[in-house]
């Protein structure tokens, strides 16, 4: 009993104690600098004492929750954040279904090799993947002269492609579409066929046999893989930072900018906390979702 | 019937030619003798000979390399410890510290071990600072795979080697790691694509003194786009294209039972 126990410290210690350290810990600082006030030259004010002469003051304030709330900007920003995870996720379903359903019903022998080359772009390095749309969208490029030609047979004025909100969103998809095939697959290879045989010999159309067999199935993959695209994309800050132009800014470009350009620590750990909020209930939602459908499937 | 297989093979190999395109444009354009990115005009080795004359660049690949060993190591000793703990103890703490920077937004923990290393540490951003970071959120990787590899497994067998005598060492050296070691080996090589890989994380946690291979790309995507981008982007492809082909190799040894 007493070498049972002894090796269950030694097993979990040494990765307790880091997480501890190097993950426990920066969060909470994260959360107390929220609470301090920002330093003349960046960084934090000092924490004082609490005397008579500054009325008991310990230098921690809540001020910077209220600048957050009062000015209607930092919402936008969240919103618009909001708006473009929806966007992908939705993008990422519809371009991820059909792959990952034909994926599911190919023989046993190709599917790994075609999640395989699903997987194998995924692996080049994150901004090449963003600098490959710099020089697809670049308006040199063949892709954005033949879109302005297009767009002037319907007389529509030259459309610049990069440095927009449509480049963001194409960005965002891109990285993010195999976070949803993977789980979709997964999920669709699992389905029985004797389903579908049945449907058929009730008189259901391939439509009606997809509607009501396939895609109710396949819900809680799409709902694992909206959870892998969206959260992600909410805390992006290099595919604006790239693609984007200045008015599209997400959360992360916020919280960037007040780490490493005004130095405003305080602020940046507050939009950081309502970003981790955020997300925490999104993930919330997720699962409560998740545990809603089995009840009902 | 007929018919809706074949919408789903074109709508399938659209979605391939989209993952696929941009990056065949990089490699191509790595070849292109031309300053821009926007036509073919001929081909050349200038922009690998540039980059191999490049001085910053070496430095950085150098010592993006020291950083992805050291990071992924630390991480795949931690990390199979913590896969190992969470499965056999269920430690709920512990699997939330492992798994949660797995699934948060990647600058939020970026941004709180900035704040930590400056201010509790008061420590000088370098490499410590990246390799520190790297770890903390490669940890959850090596985890998650090496527990899926033991969910995956029958219990009798740890059960019979104690029923036949053997001490929580012996069964941990003899049949415990030869069985995760695949699990091992994937992890390790995820942490160290990972590392090698990540942007945002090194970005709030790097020094001012030494050029780390991200950040460089980043500076000259952002500030001046020169084919030589195009170069490293390709020499990074093959490096992690090599590292998958050795995985799956490894893999597909482990599971035929070949590998000793």
């Amino acid at each position: 009993m007493i070498t049972h126990r002894r090796a269950k410290w030694l097993m979990s210690g040494p990765p307790l104690l880091f997480l501890l350290v190097f993950f426990a810990a920066p969060s909470l600082i994260m959360i107390f600098t929220s609470f301090r006030f920002p330093g003349e030259f960046g960084g934090l004010a000092p924490i004082s004492i609490p005397t008579g002469e500054n009325n008991g003051n310990y230098g921690l304030t809540i001020e910077t929750y209220q600048f957050f709330f009062s000015d209607i900007i930092y919402l936008e920003i969240f919103l618009k954040s909001f708006a473009i995870a929806t966007l992908t996720t939705l993008l990422c379903i519809i371009m991820a279904y059909p792959l990952a359903l034909l994926i599911a019903r190919s023989e046993k022998k190709f599917r790994n090799l075609m999640i395989m080359l699903v997987v194998l772009p995924f692996a080049s390095n994150f901004l090449i993947r963003i600098y490959a749309w710099m020089i697809i969208l670049g308006p040199e490029s063949a892709f954005s002269q033949l879109i302005n030609s297009i767009l002037a047979i319907f007389g529509v004025a030259p459309v610049t492609l990069l440095f927009s909100s449509f480049a963001v969103l194409i960005g965002m998809v891109y990285v993010h579409l195999p976070f949803m095939i993977l789980p979709l697959y997964t999920n669709l290879e699992k389905h029985d066929p004797i389903l579908l045989d049945a449907a058929q010999d009730l008189g259901a159309n391939g439509w009606q046999r997809f509607w009501y067999v396939t895609w109710p199935q396949s819900l809680p993959g799409i709902l694992s893989g909206s959870a892998l695209v969206f959260i992600p994309v909410l805390g992006m800050f290099a595919i604006p930072d790239i693609l984007g132009g200045t008015d599209d800014i997400m959360i992360g470009n916020l919280i960037k900018d007040q780490f490493l350009g005004t130095r405003d620590w305080p602020f940046g750990s507050t939009l950081s906390i309502m970003l981790t909020l955020t997300v925490l209930c999104i993930a919330g939602l997720f699962s409560w979702f998740a545990r809603y459908q089995t009840r009902f499937l | 019937m007929r018919s809706h297989r074949t919408a789903l093979w074109i709508a399938s190999i659209l979605v391939y030619a989209f993952l696929y395109i941009p990056l065949i444009i990089v490699v191509v354009f790595s070849f292109n003798d031309s300053k821009l990115n926007a036509e073919w005009v001929g081909f050349t080795f200038d922009w690998y000979k540039a980059l191999f004359n490049n001085h910053e660049m070496l430095l950085a690949a150098r010592n993006s390399l020291i950083i992805a060993l050291s990071a992924s190591s630390l991480a795949t000793l931690l990390g199979t410890m913590a896969g190992l703990a969470i499965h056999r103890y269920k430690l709920k703490v512990l699997s939330i510290l492992a798994f949660t920077p797995v699934a948060m937004p990647e600058i939020l923990l970026g941004v709180s071990l900035l704040l930590f290393f400056l201010q509790v540490l008061n420590m000088t951003l370098g490499m410590l600072s990246i390799i520190i970071a790297h770890t903390t959120f490669c940890i959850g990787f090596v985890a998650i795979i090496v527990r899926a590899r033991l969910q995956g497994m029958d219990e009798s067998i740890f059960e019979a080697a104690r029923d036949l005598g053997a001490t929580p060492w012996q069964t941990f050296h003899q049949i415990t790691l030869p069985l995760i070691r695949p699990a091992i080996v994937a992890g390790a090589l995820m942490s160290f694509t990972l590392s090698i890989d990540d942007f945002v994380i090194t970005f709030f946690t790097k020094g001012v003194g030494e050029p780390i291979l991200p950040i460089q790309i980043y500076t000259m995507i952002k500030v001046a786009v020169t084919p030589e981008v195009n170069a490293i982007s390709t020499l990074l492809m093959l490096l992690t294209l090599t590292l998958i082909l050795i995985a799956t190799r490894f893999d597909a040894h482990a599971l035929h039972g070949k590998s000793k």
